[in-house]
């Protein structure tokens, strides 16, 4: 395997990439234009539309820096812990792979691809060549998806093979350490023909330090094959973070996407799905926690190209403190896209004054014959609820606590695997007990 | 023997005053029913017991064996072993009835200490066998999509799992078919004995034939105007309340 050879570090983000390991020359290439894009788009300014509602101003990246090596890899790898059985796990720190537990050798054998990015862009050059990074970035971010493009990616490609099912989930840990360390994670995955798996990035701080984090993912579900991916993002408080999604869904197949942010001071959200196929599916999903002076910023774009498909999504958002979040969702059906049933709903608890919930939900419709219903509602903790809880003996805060949790469980319980959810209930619960308290 | 003491209560919600100088006293080991035209004040009182925040004491009190609670958080006063069967349980979303009483259960416990998930569960399917529900109950949100009988059903499991001191049943009887009725009394009878008192507001001397109370209060415009034994439920199933509702009626003691 590839590993880091020289290591840079301190090099300020604002004068581009040195760029460790071994890359072949179109990545290069590309990370070339990556750096001149991003050089020569404009920064986001408030009346754009597309970051209406934002903080643009959280954005200043001057401060930030390519980080050298983790202090201590080893401990970091042992503080990776998950789901505790997984198919494989992946353990990256400020943008250089920690460790790696290789899938069993009968995937392998089945011809499961599981390795860094890096070194699939040799091996897989093809496939890695036609996937990464396909999609233009269109919700507003594409200045970030040229800075990722340009930056020390690293990151996990998977490749599903046809008809493979890959029962455990597959891990992936991404850490930032450092004060202002900017990392670039990337997640490349491809579901071949009827094949399925499940895959889950941790985003993770190792200390409390300001970070930044331009991470992306790609993923490509084709025909009938079943994708479950989950994003934890669990950046620092004082963190800038970028997730850029894009998810392609071929005929009869369904991806079941969930982003979870937890952590961030400043975090934007880019979800991108579109149905490319007769009978594809796409849930979109979020649970999203902003509490103190929180920023939880989510794009979204439900794509319809082809007829009979259906895209499903929930996000939901808990405010405390002074938290903020915008969503803002478009649902296109293209000429042609006829039978499509798309779903679009953003519902928000507000659990202070001072918090803001923004939702922007949108159609565009040019097909006749389909079904679209968007919404978005946002309410405060019901009063007779909380008493119902408190007349059983439950104390306030732990009321509170269920009742949100409660909130949340109608978009945890759309996660297909009972193990997955329960992880991920626990850690939206801490970091609800810790918002409810701040 | 404790004893739960209204004591000359007046409540008001706004300016209206809806218990105007009710008392009773109801001991461990005894049923107490409430019967009165809607609007009287029984859920009101019920309420006020619990600590609902929607009502203002404006004089009188509420003692716990001999110990004022009206200071107190519905919770702490639910800890202390006051329960009430709601007349209109709400429904609480994406909480299921196994989280929500393990919940109020570790509540209970000294802080520190974590509920044993066996016993726990040992202890909840035998209060549901006893309540005829089904298990897949215990994955069902609170309430939520509930038929009114299974509602009332819930709130008789949630009572049996915590088992109060003061049990206030408001209501608990009606949306109940007559099987329902049968099972839910038997639930509630099995709870009754020397360490628990009750408090049943009901409209229907039916339910007394199956929860026979000790003592039956009658109350009007937010008092107690009569109470006595049993028979008297008879005597307003047969006449109404008129016969209270004159202005001059005294509350008469059994
Ligand atoms: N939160 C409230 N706001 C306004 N009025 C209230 C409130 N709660 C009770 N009331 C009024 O107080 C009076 C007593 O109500 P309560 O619910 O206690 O009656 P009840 O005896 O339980 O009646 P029922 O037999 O119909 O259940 C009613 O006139 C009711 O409208
Ligand atoms: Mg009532």
């Amino acid at each position: 395997m590839n590993m880091a050879t020289a290591p840079v570090s301190g090099v300020p983000l604002i004068e581009g990439a040195l760029v460790e390991g071994h890359w072949p020359e179109w990545f290069v290439a590309s990370r070339q234009r990556g750096w001149e894009d991003f050089q020569k788009l404009p920064a986001p300014a408030a009346k754009d539309e597309k970051w209406r509602f934002s903080n643009v101003r959280a954005l200043s990246l001057d401060a930030f820096r390519y980080p050298g090596a983790v202090a201590d890899a080893a401990a970091l790898t042992a503080r990776s812990t998950g789901l505790g059985e997984s198919a494989a796990r992946f353990v990256f720190g400020n943008n250089r792979l920690l460790s790696a537990t290789a899938p069993a050798a009968d995937l392998v054998a089945a011809g499961l691809v599981i390795m860094t990015l890096e070194e699939a862009a040799t091996k897989h050059a093809d496939l890695v060549q036609k996937h990464f990074m396909a999609q233009e970035a269109k919700l507003g971010s594409a200045k970030y998806a040229a800075l990722h493009r340009s930056g020390p990616i690293n990151g996990v490609f998977i490749r599903v093979p046809k008809n493979l099912e890959v029962a455990q989930p597959i891990e992936i840990f991404h850490w930032v350490e450092g004060e202002s360390s900017a990392v670039f994670p990337h997640t490349l995955v491809v579901c071949e023909r009827h094949s399925k798996a499940t895959v889950v990035d941790c985003f993770r701080s190792a200390d409390g330090a300001p970070a930044f984090a331009c991470g992306v993912n790609d993923l490509v579900v084709e025909e009938g094959a079943k994708l479950n991916y989950v994003a934890v993002q669990q950046w620092s408080p004082s963190s800038v973070a970028f997730h850029l999604n894009s998810t392609i869904v071929g005929r009869d197949a369904s991806c079941l996407g969930m982003q979870v942010n937890l952590g961030g001071k400043f975090v934007r959200n880019e979800n991108y799905s579109r149905m490319v196929s007769e009978g594809a599916r796409s849930d979109m999903l979020s649970v999203n926690i902003a509490s103190d002076e929180q920023m939880i910023d989510q794009r979204t774009f439900q794509d319809h190209a082809k007829p009979n498909a259906t895209s499903d999504l929930l996000y939901q958002n808990a405010l405390t403190g002074k938290g903020r979040t915008v969503f803002s969702g478009v649902i296109r059906v293209e000429p042609g896209a006829h039978k499509t049933d798309a779903y679009q709903k953003v519902r928000n608890i507000v659990l202070s004054d001072d918090a803001e919930a923004n939702s922007m939900p949108g159609l565009e419709i040019e097909a006749d014959d389909v079904r679209c219903t968007h919404g978005a509602t946002t309410a405060q903790i019901d009063d007779r609820e909380l008493f119902y809880l408190e007349a059983r003996g439950i104390r306030p805060d732990a009321a509170r606590q269920l009742l949100v949790m409660g909130f949340f469980n109608t978009v945890l319980d759309r996660l297909p695997d009972a193990r997955l959810r329960g992880h991920i209930e626990g850690l939206v619960e801490a970091r609800l007990t810790s918002a409810l308290r701040s | 023997m404790k004893h739960l003491k209204i004591d000359n209560l007046h409540v008001s919600i706004g300016d209206r005053e809806i218990l105007r100088g009710l008392s009773l006293d109801l001991p461990t080991g005894q049923v107490h029913a409430i019967m009165g035209p809607n609007g009287s004040g029984k859920s009101t009182l019920a309420k006020v017991i619990a600590g609902h925040p929607d009502y203002t004491v404006t004089s009188g009190d509420v003692l716990f064996d001999g110990e004022s609670i009206l200071e107190m958080e519905p919770d702490v006063r639910a800890r202390k072993g006051i329960f009430l069967a709601f007349q209109y349980p709400s429904e609480i979303p994406g909480v299921t009835i196994a989280n929500f009483l393990r919940a109020a259960l570790q509540a209970r416990l000294p802080e520190g200490e974590e509920l044993e998930a066996t016993e726990y569960y040992a202890k909840l399917y035998e209060k549901m066998d006893l309540l005829e529900m089904p298990r897949t109950f215990t994955s069902r949100p609170v309430n939520e999509g509930f038929s009114g009988g299974e509602k009332k059903r819930c709130e008789i499991l949630q009572m049996a799992m915590l088992q109060p001191t003061f049990a206030l049943l408001d209501e608990t009887d009606s949306g109940l078919d007559i099987d329902a009725l049968k099972i839910v009394s038997h639930g509630v009878n099995s709870l009754r004995g020397p360490d628990t008192g009750m408090l049943v507001i009901t409209h229907y001397q039916r339910l007394l034939d199956y929860i026979v109370p000790d003592v039956v209060h009658v109350m009007v415009n937010g008092r107690i105007v009569e109470s006595g034994t049993k028979e008297l439920a008879l005597k307003l199933e047969a006449e109404g309340y008129d016969w209270a509702n004159e202005p001059e009626a005294e509350a008469v003691g059994a």
